[in-house]
């Protein structure tokens, strides 16, 4: 589940309204938090130069149909374009959507059953052929197929009207694209037909997996090792867990794409690289992007903020991630709304947020949509002094319940994580003050939502009252946030659940409700009720909005935070020669 | 080595400055066991290593009875005003050195690193004690039956050795503390962990200590006193354990001292890497664990449980050493 961790927004951006930033935005010397919240650090249109980024992991994998990091939908576009994209423009213009193949924003029909897009003339792939509707469909297509590409998300497998199909490979029909959801009419033209209603259907249409492949180029699992271009970059050289090189891509058309305004003329991109390592060198100048984008490790942060010059070269904002604990209602004394409430009212959020690396590492959350969620509502209904907790409500609360001397259960985390076990053993001490007693059980990462909190009956049997987890929405609505950890009807019996606890009626009938709203305003309002009403029944306490330290080197031009993916926007990044 | 308890005279042949220190006085007998001491005692750098040993076992035995008896061990009390609330290390010089904390504490949380140390002593030491113990029972049994039986036991017990030598322990014990359930064997939570460990570190460990005791014995059972002893019409479990096994007491009771710390790095890479006991216990490998993402910025929380782990490991060599010269009349 790299989702629960890491999904994030899309990916095709360009640096928008021309001329990178100096018409937009306000360009600022090189200061703490100079590149977040709208403002641009080192503004810039120089072309040229080497781009150098690393990379403490590895991507999922470079295919588009298979990627759900947030870091990997910002880069991915790069080298392909999606029908829409997320704006390349500082802060919250970021989270906006452009057209990027496509004409125009989607126009619907039957009543948001039916979603048709008209594609621009003369985008080309790095060979030279032109890109067709046909090449879009045929990308939608094989994304679907989720043996073939487990990582990416599943949103075209659950709401397009698929009538059983289920993968181009074992497509029957001479030209794989048998799939009758999606139409083709012409070369410029694709229809999509869904089984439900949905009014955000513009944001689907800005994953990655709607970045054109040609059939007769395509190898399946092994498309990864060259991916065929439709950006302003394409792969010269690609080792695998290793290094890629990107370099421009000549049939890319400047006329044909408003949206990109690529500076560097090479990007190189190690892979597997040691954290701290990679921490260093930035800081040394070697480097010039952690392309994870969550922020750099606790020993540099330690050095940075100490060090007002290396200070100055930092940002931290805030991203769509909330890191909270679920709390079973499967788990008795749990199952009963008071003793929630009770561990609501309990929890110091104080030492919540310290084990997250104090408020660099992010703040204090008391609802669950991030502040940087469209129409995001900020409401307390557990107050407490400080935030350190009630005792006092807390302990009203258990008498409520019926458990007036507290009770015990367990809480999980993540075994590789730090941050969590300190989470763990600061929610067990800040419990404990009201007679709640935590034992504390990690869990292998891999396995922690197949087999272990992720599995309801697991989960029960062994008595997990809370469990530690945490997620970033896949883009930045309500939609893309709460889905998946809020809704009943994701929850899944055989495991690998990203909601882990939240099981109530009335919050899938207002999610069903906020999903058809067409209205933009009253559809991120329905979104603010789903919020009110899972934190009114005290199945998730909310942590910490996270924030990231970002290290910016001198090196950079062109730097702002996009709000879409709460990391520096890779498409606008340039270098001083 | 030979075996010395059946000849005294040898083993104070063989040991010239025995003789000459008891100079000047009657000159009396000495038992074996009287010269290994004197020998030990003379040996300075054993004896502060014995001395550390004894100390850090009255410790740990105190830390026990103290935190899981009494519990008043702070090691879980937040102290969160003494850290940087920004940087998240604590506060003061060095990692937050004070007269209340005389070894600082730990970032992010303020816990009281004294006290996690002392606290995490008796894990550490239990679990290498009971741990070595599981050993040198196994190493022993197979190690005489190979020895003294020979032929087709000697080959079989031989090649199980080797298997144990070859066997990936580390990621072993990885796998199989990943699977073992929270309640399993009539124990749950701490105790089953430290059940478990003994039995992994122990279990795995024995092919050395067998290997050693197989080769002392393939050379005493052919010594006079165990053919005296035959042909008296002593059975196998009379030579085995009554004629052969005294004589085995020293290379048994060396390898043990030299054991033990090797099992104090191994629990302690066990906790590191995350499958020992489980938080808040604190362990010394776990708090080595914890410190690796601070040692940049807060280099003192590395050093506690570093040199904890160092000063008893080496405390324990240097006494296993002495001891080996001292028990060794061929030794000099």
């Amino acid at each position: 589940m790299a989702a629960v961790a890491v999904a994030s927004a899309l990916a095709v951006g360009l640096t928008a309204c021309g001329g990178g930033a100096s018409s937009s935005s306000s360009s600022g010397a090189a200061t703490y938090n100079a590149a977040s919240g709208g403002k641009v650090v080192n503004a810039s249109d120089t072309k040229g130069g080497t781009l150098r980024m690393a990379n403490s992991g590895d991507w999922d994998s470079l295919d588009p149909a298979d990627m759900y990091y947030g870091y990997e939908w910002n880069f991915a576009r790069l080298t392909g374009r999606s029908l829409l994209m997320f704006a390349s423009a500082p802060g919250q213009a970021g989270t906006k959507l452009v057209p990027d193949l496509a004409t125009s924003l989607g126009q619907s029909s039957d009543d948001g059953k039916t979603w048709t897009y008209k594609l621009r003339s003369g985008v080309k792939f790095e060979d030279g052929s032109t890109v067709t509707s046909k090449d879009l469909k045929y990308a939608v297509e094989r994304s679907l197929d989720k043996t073939v590409f487990p990582d990416g998300p599943t949103y075209f497998n659950d709401f397009l009207d698929l009538q059983g199909y289920t993968t181009p490979y074992s497509d029957p029909s001479p030209d794989k694209l048998g799939l009758k959801a999606i139409e083709t009419p012409d070369d410029s033209t694709i229809v999509f037909h869904l089984k439900t209603a949905y009014s955000g259907f513009d944001y689907f249409a800005a994953l990655p997996s709607t970045m054109p492949v040609q059939q007769a180029k395509d190898t399946g699992a092994d498309y990864k090792k060259h991916v065929v271009s439709t950006g302003p970059y394409k792969f010269s050289e690609n080792n695998l867990s290793k290094n890629f090189t990107l370099v421009r891509n000549d049939q890319w058309d400047p006329k044909t794409d408003p949206n990109r305004k690529p500076l560097p003329d090479q990007i190189t991109v190690q892979l597997n690289v040691n954290a701290d390592d990679i921490d260093s060198r930035l800081m040394a100048g070697d480097l010039d992007v952690d392309i994870a984008g969550t922020g750099v490790q606790a020993a540099a942060q330690g050095k940075i903020l100490a060090n007002p010059q290396q200070k100055a070269n930092a940002d931290n904002p805030v991203s769509d991630r909330l890191w909270y604990t679920n709390i079973n209602g499967d788990v008795a004394p749990l199952d009963n709304i008071h003793c929630r409430n009770a561990i609501e009212y309990a929890a110091d959020k104080t030492s919540y947020q310290a084990a997250y690396g104090g408020p660099t590492g992010g703040d204090i959350a008391t609802h669950l949509l991030p502040p940087v969620t469209q129409g995001s509502e900020n409401f307390d209904p557990f107050p407490s002094p400080n935030n350190a907790g009630d005792d006092a409500k807390a302990k009203q609360e258990l008498q409520a319940c019926g458990q007036p001397n507290g009770f015990s259960t367990n809480i999980s985390y993540r075994a590789e994580r730090p941050k969590e076990k300190n989470t763990a053993e600061a929610l067990q001490q800040s419990l404990a003050k009201v007679g709640i007693k935590l034992t504390i059980k990690p869990f292998p990462q891999s396995d922690y939502f197949k087999l272990y909190a992720g599995k309801p009956d697991y989960a029960k049997n062994n008595g997990l009252g809370m469990m530690i987890s945490g997620w970033q929405g896949d883009w930045t609505d309500g939609f893309g946030f709460l889905k998946q950890i809020v809704d009943s009807r994701v929850i899944h019996a055989s495991g690998g659940n990203t909601n882990l606890t939240v099981k109530d009626p009335e919050v899938d009938a207002l999610i069903d409700k906020a999903s058809n709203t067409a209205d933009n305003d009253a559809r991120n309002k329905a979104w603010v009720d789903v919020d009110k009403k899972v934190m009114s029944d005290a199945y998730i306490l909310p942590g910490i909005f996270a924030k990231a330290l970002l290290y910016r080197p001198t090196n950079l031009t062109n730097v702002f935070v996009n709000d879409a993916y709460g990391m520096y926007d890779y498409l606008a990044l340039g270098v001083k020669k | 080595m030979t075996a010395p308890m059946d000849v005294p005279g040898d083993a104070v042949q063989a040991e010239p400055e025995a003789v000459l220190a008891g100079m000047g006085k009657a000159i009396e007998g000495r038992s074996l066991r009287q010269i290994a001491w004197l020998r030990l005692k003379r040996d300075k750098v054993a004896m502060v290593g014995g001395i550390v040993v004894v100390l850090l076992v009255v410790a740990a035995a105190a830390a026990f009875v103290l935190d899981r008896v009494f519990g008043v061990i702070p090691t879980t009390t937040f102290n969160q005003s003494l850290i940087d609330p920004e940087l998240q290390i604590p506060k003061g010089f060095f990692g937050g050195l004070s007269a209340e904390h005389p070894l600082g504490v730990e970032p992010v949380n303020g816990r009281d690193l004294l006290a996690r140390i002392f606290a995490g002593s008796w894990v550490s030491l239990l679990i290498a004690f009971l741990s070595t113990v599981v050993s040198v029972v196994i190493g022993t049994v197979m190690g005489v039956v190979a020895g003294f039986f020979g032929g087709w036991v000697d080959t079989l017990i031989s090649r199980l050795m080797d298997v144990f030598l070859a066997f990936p322990l580390l990621l072993f014990s990885l796998a199989l503390a990943g699977v073992v359930p929270d309640n399993a064997f009539g124990l749950s939570g701490d105790a089953l962990r430290i059940a478990l460990l003994i039995f992994i570190i122990g279990f795995f460990n024995w092919s050395y200590i067998g290997r050693i005791i197989r080769g002392q014995t393939l050379s005493l059972r052919e010594r006079e006193f165990v053919d005296a002893a035959r042909s008296l019409g002593a059975r196998a479990p009379h030579i085995l354990f009554r004629e052969l096994l005294p004589n085995l007491a020293a290379p048994i009771l060396v390898y043990s001292t030299l054991l033990i710390p090797t099992n104090v790095l191994f629990e302690s890479a066990l906790s590191f890497l995350g499958v020992g006991v489980r938080p808040p216990t604190p362990t010394w490998g776990g708090m080595l664990s914890d410190a690796t993402q601070y040692y940049q910025i807060d280099p003192e929380f590395m050093l506690v449980p570093g040199l904890a782990i160092f000063i008893t490991v080496l405390a324990f060599n240097l006494f296993g050493d002495g001891l080996r010269d001292a028990l060794d009349p061929r030794a000099r």
